[in-house]
């Protein structure tokens, strides 16, 4: 494990969860009027439950996935019950995405601040002052 | 995934809401109109909003997977109201006009949800871009 790595920790990976909840909420919100679309949610917790126990792997077959790092593992993708069913089969209910993304950028600036007083930390000690 | 696919997502609701406020302005301005026969008579349009799910829905790998785009525009089935009106050049043999069978009210109703879906979707993309200048920051800390 590198420096880098061990100062960032687990900060990192959340960040990037973070930002793929966004996204996420951020479809929800702009399919609002969409007939037929299906809410989605992404389980935080599932998805950094993942990271934790993330290994290199292998790849001894054409076949076999490649685990890139690029995006987030889709695994914690889920589909949101709606309070109130809408008739055009919409499962958005704006009210409740709004609160959700607002707090999912209060999330994602806490993630913000740990990396930022790590990093901080960091610099401190180079400098050695 | 980067924090600017939020903006390619916000914009194709933005753009969406915009035809669909378009669309509703139309309907309105056409909302007096009057014709000698059902045919030709101003129908409301209506728009049926579509999600983009795959990348092929998408133009050429611009990062909009999961927004919204207009599928197509219909035409309202609501009846053509006939009005009897001998005195109007348009009228038919019998006397009839037919007039544009938009109703103001709803009108201006779908005027205020596209609105607001606006206003949500500017506040999301306005969001995603406080939290990227300060992830750019991230450096200066």
């Amino acid at each position: 494990m590198n420096l880098l790595e061990r100062t960032m920790g687990v900060h990192e990976k959340a960040l990037r969860v973070r930002n793929e909840r966004m996204e996420l909420l951020a479809r929800n919100i702009a399919n609002g009027d969409t007939p037929h679309f299906k809410a989605r949610e992404l389980d935080f917790k599932v998805v950094m439950s993942q990271a934790k126990f993330e290994q290199p792997i292998n790849s001894t077959h054409n076949n076999h996935f490649d685990f890139a790092d690029e995006s987030v593992n889709t695994d914690g993708l889920r589909y949101r019950v709606p309070f109130n069913a809408s008739i055009d089969g919409n499962t958005v209910e704006m009210t409740v995405e709004q609160a959700k993304y607002g707090k999912a950028a209060a999330d994602y600036q806490a993630t913000l601040s740990f990396l930022e007083s790590r990093i901080s930390g960091v610099r401190k000690a180079l400098r050695g002052e | 995934m980067p924090i600017d696919s939020i903006f390619g997502i916000g914009g194709t609701a933005l753009n969406a809401q915009l035809i669909r406020m378009n669309t509703t302005a139309s309907n309105l301005a056409n909302a007096g109109t009057t014709a000698p026969n059902e045919q030709e008579a101003f129908k409301g349009k209506r728009v049926i909003f579509k999600a983009l799910m795959d990348d092929e829905m998408t133009h050429a790998g611009a990062p909009y997977v999961g927004g919204v785009k207009v599928d197509k525009i219909v035409d309202d089935k609501r009846p053509i109201p006939k009005l009897y009106d001998p005195n109007n050049p348009l009228a038919d043999k019998e006397g009839f006009v037919y007039q544009s069978n938009v109703n103001e009210v709803t009108e201006m109703i779908d005027l205020m949800a596209a609105s607001r879906s606006y206003q949500n979707n500017v506040e999301v993309v306005n969001t995603a871009r406080e939290l990227m200048m300060r992830t750019i920051d991230i450096i200066k800390a």
